[in-house]
């Protein structure tokens, strides 16, 4: 054995002095000409873009698998009708990672080093997406729109490269936050939160913009996503007594806690539920008629909803996710949010300088109240040198009848909390 | 169990006479020579994306070599070997976090560490035979999870940790990537000649006495819970040197990566790959690393679709595990060039 | 004193969802000797059946039946085409066939029926029965009711039929068995067809209450092994009383011990087996192997 560690050790050393005998990962990038001399162009061409994205297909969160879907018929639709964003046809390749780090680091490397797409257009989720922005930044690869609602992408400074979409959970707080100050200044507030980095976020910016006023939490309860159920923490926070329930929860344990509450006749509090957990779908279930009054936010149009019935753009979701998705639910929100972030990356893309890796990172940071069809009125996209979050702004909303009724107006958490700092 | 025995045998001493058995030990050794001139060679060749790949394969390889003491050469089935993985890689990332130690010393503080996890736990968990003792595991791992999320302070909470990665010395010239796959490969070489020796030693013996029948092994006065509390140990060391070099490769923990799901495909990997044999973990390790992007490419709608099915295929085709299939073709191969 | 007792009902509610479950674990280990894992992914696809049929405007009662009958041809099927085929595979073989199983299964319902929650019909009143301040919902008691009556037919079954009797002559020992002319391979796929069967009927009881989408069983099925390592996995009575306790075990802790909170309750159930195993190792209701050294 002795002689073969002698020999491997040999081959070894042999092999090391071989180094070099590959090429460098970035050697084989392309850069611009011109105006936008020396910046990268690797994986975009006169005709051509293509985009990357990582998603969970596979395992427990598959179900955010169907934003991919909506963002493909958006950009097929771009491509066939509109040739493709600014003459170039975009071409959106879809990796799983079944919500495992270590395989988003192995995709976002795939990605990068044998796709060669010029961006990741969404990493979804919390974990994945810390695995791989260190990647991502020291590759100089824009990775724009991340799917994932933490404030650290907006709030952090190491990575120019990486980029937030939906409102950052924090934002959403301070949205509940503001609704209880001005309606019920002595609330008695009951929690209960998944207990992740969404439901943690959540929860935290919530007790923060309640510093200093009279609302109170007077009961946490958490759960796992691999609990059964919700039923048991529902019934310790009923034993509150508090007059406000918050739903912090993704949408089957957001439908458990509506029943459970429309169960208990003897508690009442005014329901809270977030964004995440706030679909028609979700509602359904439980029956319309146990859900009257519920209070939620939001800041992109559900498909679910009425009221958008006649708007054109989601009109024309509806007859292009037929055309171009004919085996993809258009009901499904999560197809219209991923319609929603792919018309913003349309948005984005057009209004950068350069056609360049370079030319999306800085526009991505320099939107100015843009406006996205898919996105509610008076809902834009804004961001600058100090502001990595593009929005920030959500509407409340009650549940009536059969629908969402939007109330209020929309609200600038910017303007009412100042920039959102780590 | 006994049907794996046979998959050992390869490994153990045979009847046959020992000028061929000298011809195969030496067969096995060019082969093993080859096979590590090219883990040297490779990620000169390939591009940085494919020797991470490589790089993961040997991480869970060292994780299902410790998996194999346990299951295939104890008999002991354990379905939270998750835990012991994430032992290791919170050790290591705590240490490298909170102490800003350098990063070869959390090896072997993160192995200890998870081979005294395995111990205390080995402990009354070895009282359990067989079902009961996966069981229990299964629960250990689950319960692994909130536990991580409620130590906030150390563990980072549900955020998890992030870490930088090891540097490669200025000395060796090497890129990032390809000084991590050296690392993972030092550390996997050094698991499997330990497995390798352990295996042969009267540890190893009593060991297979234990599977092959208990009662006659203890008959024959093998202590069996100090026996299977050691394999029980050392198989969680493993796992925790191998869940270290993750922690160095992928620079971030969070809780929800060490979810059972990894235990199960842990456990699944190595009954893939062949359990009792010592190329079992590394086509198991393949076999967890790449089978998913393969199913993937067949059928994008739903990989699970494909991957459940792949898992399937194998056991019919192999029950002994792909290592059993290899040593069957490698066999056959073996007896037609003799014919000639 | 109410909030504790309120408590208890809750924690018997839960532990009446792992106890269905457990039934079905507790049916197939006694019929085939294996830890099946796609049990719970079984049902959860058999309550998508019960779901098509009533979609497809089939009153409840009669989807239900034929779920149950679809339930118990497909666990037939399924253990003739995917399980016969490594019967005389070591052990762990089978249990990564399941493993492969669950995978597959899982994935193909969430490709079938998407993973939005569908709103499944309860069979029971929607109101709840109080009494002294207490609360106890109709699904809670349906659902207590039916495990009951479930663990009463399968202790019959095992205990005072000859299927019952071959079944466990098969699972002890498959070649004896054979020898004195049970016909091993019928009897095994009669255990899955009626293991998919208690499995449908777990599904359909749970659906209203977790809200049906693919990963409805995941959580259940874990609870559900505790549950039968608790009672004894070979014992239906052992099943749902393992169950119970562990449902309000797990409630109460998550309740009244402070460190433990809900976070962390999920160690109950570990400590619990633990326990229980070291100083019993066959559960509760489950009977010795005598070894024969």
């Amino acid at each position: 054995m002795r002689v073969t560690a002698i020999g491997c050790t040999a081959v070894l050393l042999l092999a090391m002095t071989a180094c070099g005998g590959r090429e460098e990962a970035g050697g084989t990038g392309t850069t611009a000409t011109g105006e936008c001399q020396g910046q990268q162009t690797t994986g975009i061409t006169d005709k051509s873009l293509k985009l990357g994205g990582i998603y969970p297909l596979s395992g427990p969160a598959s179900a955010y698998g169907a934003i991919p879907k909506g963002i493909k018929a958006y950009f097929d639709f771009v491509n066939a009708e509109q040739n493709g964003i600014g003459g170039r046809k975009v071409e959106f390749l879809v990796r799983d990672d079944g919500y495992q780090p270590p395989k988003a680091v192995e995709e976002a490397r795939r990605l990068v080093e044998q796709e060669k797409v010029f961006a990741l257009f969404q990493t979804l989720g919390t974990p994945s997406t810390t695995a791989t922005w260190d990647y991502a930044n020291q590759q100089k690869v824009p990775q724009v729109f991340v799917a994932t609602g933490a404030s650290t992408w907006g709030t952090d400074t190491a990575h120019p490269w990486t980029i937030g979409w939906q409102p950052n959970y924090v934002s959403e707080a301070r949205v509940y936050a503001q609704y209880l100050k001005q309606e019920k200044p002595e609330a008695k507030v009951a929690v209960l939160f998944q207990n992740d980095d969404f439901g943690k976020d959540l929860l935290g910016g919530f007790k923060r913009a309640l510093e200093g006023t009279q609302v109170k939490i007077v009961a946490e309860q958490s759960y796992e996503v691999t609990d059964p159920s919700v039923d048991p923490q529902m019934s310790n926070l009923a034993e509150s007594k508090a007059d406000v329930f918050l739903n912090v929860t993704t949408p089957k344990f957001g439908s458990q806690a509506l029943a459970a509450d429309a169960k208990n006749t003897s508690w009442n509090p005014v329901h809270i539920v977030n964004n995440v957990a706030a679909s028609v779908t979700v509602l359904k279930p439980v029956g319309f008629e146990n859900v009257q009054g519920v209070v939620s936010s939001t800041y992109y149009k559900d498909p679910n909803d009425p009221t958008w019935q006649s708007d054109p753009e989601m009109m024309r979701y509806q007859a292009k996710m037929k055309q171009y998705a004919p085996d993809a639910d258009p009901a499904v929100p999560y197809h219209a949010f991923g319609w929603a972030v792919a018309s913003s990356f349309h948005k984005a893309m057009e209004a950068a300088k350069c056609p360049t890796r370079e030319g999306l990172r800085d526009s991505v940071r320099a939107l100015g109240n843009v406006q996205v069809d898919m996105l509610l009125p008076g809902v834009t996209m804004s961001t600058g040198p100090d502001d990595g979050f593009p929005i920030e702004s959500m509407q409340l909303m009650t549940f009536k009848g059969e629908r969402w009724e939007l109330f209020g107006d929309v609200i600038d958490t910017r303007k009412e909390f100042g920039p959102l700092t780590g | 169990m006994s049907d794996t025995a046979e998959v050992t045998r390869v490994d153990a001493p045979t009847r046959a006479g020992a000028l061929r058995r000298v011809a195969a030990e030496r067969w096995r050794w060019i082969v093993l020579a080859a096979l590590f001139a090219a883990a040297c060679y490779a990620p000169f060749q390939l591009v940085p994306f494919r020797v991470f790949q490589f790089t993961m394969v040997l991480v869970y390889a060292v994780a299902l070599l410790g998996l194999n003491l346990l299951v295939g050469h104890a008999g002991q089935i354990s379905l939270g070997h998750g835990a012991f993985f994430a032992v290791g890689a919170y050790g290591a990332a705590i240490m490298l976090d909170r102490f800003e130690l350098p990063y070869p010393v959390t090896l072997p503080i993160a192995a200890a560490v998870a081979f005294v996890i395995g111990l205390a736990l080995g402990l009354p968990a070895m009282r359990l035979r067989g079902l009961y003792l996966a069981l229990v595991t299964l629960a250990m791992a689950i319960f692994l999870v909130p536990l991580l999320k409620r130590f906030e302070e150390v563990t980072g909470g549900s955020m998890g940790l992030t870490l930088p990665k090891p540097a490669p010395p200025a000395w060796t010239g090497l890129a990032e990537d390809q000084w991590l796959y050296f690392l993972a490969l030092a550390v996997a070489v050094a698991a499997f000649l330990s497995a390798y020796s352990l295996m042969r030693s009267r540890v190893g013996r009593a060991l297979h006495a234990i599977r092959d029948n208990e009662a006659a092994a203890e008959t024959m006065g093998v202590r069996l819970s100090f026996y299977k509390t050691l394999a029980f140990a050392w198989s969680a060391m493993f796992a925790g040197a191998a869940g270290c070099v993750y922690t160095w490769v992928i620079g971030f923990v969070s809780p929800d990566s060490f979810a059972v799901t990894l235990s199960i495909t842990l456990l699944a990997g190595l009954v893939v790959g062949g359990l009792g044999s010592l190329s079992g973990p590394l086509l198991g390790g393949l076999f967890v690393m790449f089978v998913p992007s393969i199913s993937q490419d067949v059928n994008e709608a739903a990989p699970g679709v494909i991957f459940g099915l792949l898992i399937i295929a194998v056991m019919y085709v192999a029950p002994t595990g792909l290592a059993g299939l290899t040593g069957r073709a490698a066999h056959s191969i073996r007896k037609t060039l003799r014919k000639e | 004193m109410t909030g504790f007792l309120q408590q208890l009902v809750q924690g018997l509610g839960a532990g009446a969802i792992y106890a269905s479950l457990a039934l079905a674990l507790v049916l197939i280990y006694q019929f085939t000797g294996i830890v099946n894992f796609a049990q719970g992914e079984l049902a959860m696809f058999s309550t998508y059946l019960a779901w098509q049929f009533t979609a497809a405007g089939m009153p409840f009662w009669l989807a239900l039946a034929l779920t149950l009958a679809v339930s118990f041809a497909g666990g037939m099927l399924i253990e003739r085409l995917v399980i016969r085929p490594v019967e005389g595979a070591p052990e762990l073989t089978v249990v990564i066939v399941t493993v492969g199983l669950f995978i597959f299964v899982n994935a193909a319902a969430g490709w079938i029926w998407t993973f939005l929650i569908k709103d499944f019909p309860n069979p029971f009143p929607g109101g709840a029965l109080e009494a002294g301040g207490l609360r106890v919902s109709y699904s809670t008691l349906g659902v207590l009711v039916v495990v009951g009556l479930v663990m009463g037919l399968l202790y019959l079954l095992f205990q005072h039929t000859r299927i019952g009797l071959g079944m466990r002559a098969v699972a002890t020992n498959p070649d004896s068995a054979r020898l004195v002319g049970i016909r091993v391979g019928w009897t095994l796929a009669l255990g899955w067809g009626l293991a998919a069967t208690v499995g449908a009927v777990s599904g359909v009881l749970v659906a209203p209450l977790l809200f049906l989408e693919p990963n409805m069983m995941g959580g259940v099925l874990i609870y559900a092994f505790a549950a039968a390592t608790l009672g004894g996995f070979d014992s239906p009575v052992g099943a749902v009383v393992g169950g119970l306790i562990v449902g309000v075990a797990e409630t109460l802790a998550g309740a009244y011990v402070g460190f433990i909170g809900s976070d962390l309750k999920v160690g109950v159930p570990l400590v619990i087996i633990l326990g229980v195993l070291l100083l019993r190792p066959q559960g509760l209701f489950g009977r010795a192997a005598v070894e024969r050294a």
